[in-house]
């Protein structure tokens, strides 16, 4: 049960969004801005960034999600995912990705954990300074989404397949207002 | 020194706004909304909630920046020293107290606010739209908090750059100024 009555029964964070959408608009353009932008990290990284932040925070719904819709991105190879999420640094993804993903997972303990190291090994591998802000902010932004969906206690689907299907439309038709406007399955 | 290149006359998180214009303009309206928008909490109270964050997360610019806001737009600058100190003991209304400890289990994480706590604000008036605003300006900060301490952008030590920028946010709310912010390079 949520902790607020949203006068809706749409999971997750669309559950929120349709409650506020004054607040739902600006969130969902960080969303499209922050994870569909192809310059620099691919939007499969990108939502590979996503996936790992809401892992490590414990956030079941943003980790499923974007897990699913990085399934998509890497042409249904569901393993590589899993790879990350269980142990990236044995994963088949470029080094520096790895490294990305080490400074993502500073963030998400904290801002000061991330060290001129973490940067520099970054940067060995050929991150540039977009790539680092993004990666930075991208961590940023999911330590803000899996608080706002599990800080209300929102609804999270136990059918796994319900993932499946809202990762393809978000895939398809990105971020928006499609999120949590009615009339959509699950 | 930052981890990416920045605007030097630009410290803290207005260099890495003006870094990626695209996707600070969704932060910076959701922070407008959120801090500034139509709200039965006033806009003081809001800033409260935004320093306890930024406090907890040990984020000096931030902390300083809005504790600075808060207290210009409460007219003193007791309340928020002793928010910071100790909530329970602070001169703000019960409501308040109780949305202060909510912000502060979202500041640890989304699982972290309980049922109770809730409940407590609840009982002390606080509305479903403010126990979500709360939760949404808590979940908001512990970006921000990273994306600055993240990419170790530059903190100002002068207090008078925390007046200026304290009135700046009183004034101007949190839109990108319309002249932009070349004038602040002296």
């Amino acid at each position: 049960m949520p902790h607020i009555d949203f006068n809706n029964n749409f999971p997750g964070i669309r559950g929120a969004l349709a409650y506020r959408p004054e607040t739902a608009k600006p969130l969902g353009e960080l969303a499209q801005i922050l994870l569909k932008d192809t310059v620099g990290l691919s939007p499969a990284e990108r939502e590979l960034i996503a996936m790992y932040v809401s892992h490590l925070n414990d956030c079941f719904y943003c980790g499923q999600s974007h897990g699913e819709i990085a399934v998509i991105y890497l042409g249904d190879n569901r393993q590589l995912v899993e790879d990350v999420r269980n142990d990236y640094k044995s994963a088949a993804i470029s080094d520096k990705l790895k490294a990305l993903l080490g400074v993502a997972a500073k963030v998400q303990q904290g801002g000061k954990h991330v060290t001129p190291q973490d940067i520099d090994v970054a940067r060995s591998h050929g991150a540039t300074d977009r790539d680092i802000h993004d990666t930075v902010l991208i961590a940023a932004a999911f330590c803000m989404f899996n608080r706002y969906v599990d800080g209300l206690d929102t609804l999270v689907p136990t059918d796994m397949e319900l993932y499946a299907q809202r990762a393809k439309q978000v895939a398809e038709h990105g971020y928006g207002p499609h999120i949590y406007a009615g009339q959509q399955p699950l | 020194m930052p981890y990416i290149s920045l605007e030097h006359h630009l410290p803290g998180i207005t260099g890495l706004l003006e870094y990626r214009k695209d996707s600070a303009a969704p932060i910076r309206e959701l922070t407008q909304t959120l801090l500034r928008g139509p709200s039965t909490l006033t806009e003081g109270e809001r800033e409260l909630i935004a320093t306890i964050v930024s406090y907890r997360n040990e984020c000096t610019f931030c902390t300083t920046a809005h504790t600075a806001a808060a207290n210009i737009l409460l007219g003193e600058d007791d309340t928020c020293a002793k928010v910071k100190e100790d909530i329970n003991s602070a001169p703000v209304s019960d409501k308040m107290k109780a949305l202060l400890a909510i912000a502060v289990q979202v500041q640890q994480g989304g699982k972290n606010v309980t049922t109770d706590a809730v409940k407590k604000a609840k009982a002390n008036g606080a509305t479903d739209l403010e126990i979500h605003d709360t939760v949404l300006i808590a979940a908001l900060f512990c970006l921000y908090n990273r994306y600055v301490d993240g990419l170790t952008t530059v903190t100002p030590t002068e207090p008078t750059f925390y007046t200026a920028l304290g009135k700046r946010l009183k004034d101007h709310g949190y839109n990108r100024l319309p002249q932009g912010y070349e004038h602040l390079n002296n």
